[in-house]
């Protein structure tokens, strides 16, 4: 069983929902990633994605799109990803990372020579934001052969021919992103999100995780209540731009911050 | 022999080119609006209504003009120009506006958005837009903003909001990146008016189908004119929008090379250019898989050139794919070479070019004395230089 299968499997039998966080690496600068990410699992993370910094970044919102600039500026490349995955792995041998950015930089080194490398550093899944999975046949296979879960996307536009279509290709776990708009975007809308995920749920078999517009822990936990898992991303992000060079004090906030979130998700 | 016209796919393929590469939000309004367009495209209401804007709106046809002088001067084939700067707003691009905007309305869209380098585009959008009472938003990167103030000022003049983008290298990709996170958040209201031959099907079919009025009028001119078909077209590239409408309606006349000029900037051999085609390599960016601008990471890099129109890293996959197909020819003009044809043609035959189409301008100096006289080579005269009067003169070192 994959690591993003165990994770899921130990949450459900200890009727806890998950909680999944991201930063970009190399942000704000390459030295302060691995430190972040096991900062980000002794808050409480259950899976980590680790954004790869893209020049273009389409689908993210003012926060992310700086930190792919910063990150850009030391010329954080997706070979640099994999090694900080795999100093990472050295000592975290169990909490599941996902790969989450563009296709281009994937396409450019290859898709097979990618997921080898992938697998190779430690990562268990690859969320491609701009890839949907009508052009994907290829990048599904070579993932696959590496044992890699394709990690595919639904939003609140997505009809239920998608949904289905989605549903019988994804795997480790399928992330609805909940409103229209980019990340970052403050509006967490309860109740047409809860409306939504009922109707994934029929197609959907896999893991379920809910994601954009969540920054508080109310809002966390309101959302872990309806899904197996929440994604905050932005929100932490923000944190590291606070803090800036000063990454003693991004590690110590990061750490409360989740810390506080996963409180607030356990207790609901 | 491949038949070009067949292209694209059902799903947005020209061979291993265009496709759909957006996030999961975007499939759904893309499907809507392949649906609302080949209907569209099947009604001839919808295209008797476009034909009518394009005559008493827009001014078409445009003229095809014989510029004798400019041809006898340069001692080989006869230049023929397509007068797409004597459109409404002084450019092709009101062409694909005026065909976009009809589609929006029929889709019961309220407001538009556009992306715009040098300004064109957005003009041509504020302009429809202002027309059928719609709100418009244009994206435009904060460093094509200072270059191209006077279109800033036109667009507010017609109504639209100007947004200055100051992410990434702040040009033309960057405000397209910006427009596409405006329509993923605004898609029930918003209709977005791409400018040019790329991002994901359908807008690469659809904006070439719009632009072909000026492939299938030239050629009818140039049979009417000089009763037989040319020898050579050129256009020149940066999404390739006026290319591809000037070469489509040729693509099956095996006789017509084309020639697509990219922008090469301080020279190709700089690395500061705008020529994917001619020094790219295949990759994904904005919806569609195309010829890229990237360096070994896969990143997109800056790109350099005079002319805020071609200073693009990507380009229509259409164009990819007839590049390797060997269909047409692509080919690079450096900054100073199209200042060289600007003057030129501004002086012998009183016809001031935008610097974009002056890069089509200037291969064809190179190009016509290789020809007899008694060939035809047709030129894309695609824009009006009026808005880079002050890039050539401070170019030049002179205060207006």
């Amino acid at each position: 069983m994959s690591r993003i299968a165990t994770r899921f499997a130990e949450l459900a039998q200890q009727r806890r929902k998950g909680l999944i966080t991201f930063i970009t690496a190399g942000d704000p600068a390459p030295a302060a990633t691995v430190p972040l990410l096991h900062a980000m699992v002794a808050g409480g993370a259950d899976i980590i994605e680790v954004g790869v910094p893209f020049s273009d970044p389409m689908a993210e919102g003012p926060v992310i799109q700086r930190a792919s600039e910063r990150a850009l500026r030391h010329h954080v490349s997706l070979h640099d990803v994999l090694a900080m995955v795999a100093e990472f792995r050295r000592t975290d041998t169990r909490t599941p990372v996902v790969l989450m950015g563009y296709l281009n930089p994937i396409e450019h080194m290859g898709y097979r020579a990618f997921a080898a490398a992938a697998q190779q550093a430690g990562a268990d899944g690859v969320i491609t934001v701009d890839l949907p999975p009508e052009e994907g046949a290829e990048y599904i296979a070579a993932l696959r052969a590496a044992r890699l879960d394709p990690v595919f996307l639904l939003a609140p536009t997505s009809t239920p021919a998608r949904i289905r279509q989605i549903g019988a290709l994804a795997s480790g776990f399928v992330y609805y992103v909940s409103l229209k708009g980019v990340t970052g975007a403050s509006t967490f809308d309860l109740q047409s999100v809860a409306g939504s995920v009922a109707a994934i749920r029929r197609d959907i078999h896999q893991p379920l995780a809910v994601g954009f517009g969540i920054k508080t822990p109310q809002v966390a936990a309101q959302a872990a209540a309806l899904a197996d898992a929440v994604v905050i991303g932005s929100a932490v992000v923000s944190i590291i731009e606070q803090c800036g060079a000063d990454s003693g004090r991004a590690i110590t906030e990061v750490t409360d911050y989740l810390t506080a979130i996963r409180q607030a998700i356990d207790a609901a | 022999m491949t038949d070009f016209s067949a292209y694209p796919d059902q799903r947005g393929h020209f061979g291993p080119y265009g496709g759909i590469f957006v996030a999961e939000t975007l499939m759904a309004p893309l499907e809507a609006l392949r649906i609302a367009y080949e209907q569209c495209r099947a009604d001839p209401a919808f295209h008797a209504e476009l034909d009518r804007d394009l005559a008493h709106y827009v001014g078409r046809p445009s003229p095809l003009y014989h510029a004798e002088r400019w041809s006898r001067e340069l001692g080989g084939a006869q230049i023929y120009l397509k007068r797409e700067d004597l459109n409404h707003t002084g450019a092709h691009k009101v062409n694909n506006t005026v065909g976009q905007a009809l589609l929006a309305r029929r889709m019961g869209k309220t407001r538009i958005i556009a992306e715009t380098g040098a300004g064109q585009h957005g003009v041509a959008s504020a302009t429809v837009a202002a027309r059928l009472g719609m709100q418009c938003v244009v994206y435009m990167g904060s460093e094509d903003i200072k270059r191209q103030a006077l279109n800033v000022y036109r667009m507010r003049l017609l109504g639209a909001e100007v947004v200055a983008v100051e992410s990434g290298s702040k040009t033309l990709k960057d405000a397209l990146n910006e427009a596409m996170r405006d329509w993923v958040t605004n898609v029930d209201n918003t209709f977005y008016i791409i400018g040019t031959v790329a991002g994901p099907h359908p807008y690469p079919m659809m904006v070439r189908d719009f632009q072909t009025i000026i492939g299938r009028e030239a050629r009818a001119q140039c049979l009417a004119q000089a009763g037989r078909l040319p020898d050579a077209l050129v256009a020149c590239v940066g999404g390739g929008s006026n290319a591809i409408g000037l070469f489509h309606p040729f693509l099956a006349d095996d006789s017509v090379k084309l020639y697509g000029v990219e922008a090469a900037g301080d020279g190709i051999a700089s690395g500061r250019h705008a020529a994917p085609l001619c020094a790219g390599t295949p990759g994904v960016l904005h919806g569609n898989r195309t010829y890229l601008m990237q360096d070994d990471d896969g990143q997109i890099i800056e790109t350099h050139s005079i002319s805020a129109g071609l200073d693009y890293p990507g380009v229509g996959p259409e164009h990819a794919w007839l590049k390797d197909c060997g269909r047409a020819h692509y080919v690079a003009i450096d900054d100073n070479e199209a200042l060289a044809a600007f003057h030129s043609l501004t002086r012998l035959e009183g016809i001031m070019p935008a610097l974009e189409s002056s890069h089509a301008l200037a291969y064809a100096m190179k190009l016509a004395p290789t020809l007899a006289k008694d060939q035809i080579i047709i030129v894309n005269l695609s824009g009006r230089g009026d808005k880079d009067i002050h890039t050539v003169a401070s170019r030049e070192g002179i205060r207006v």
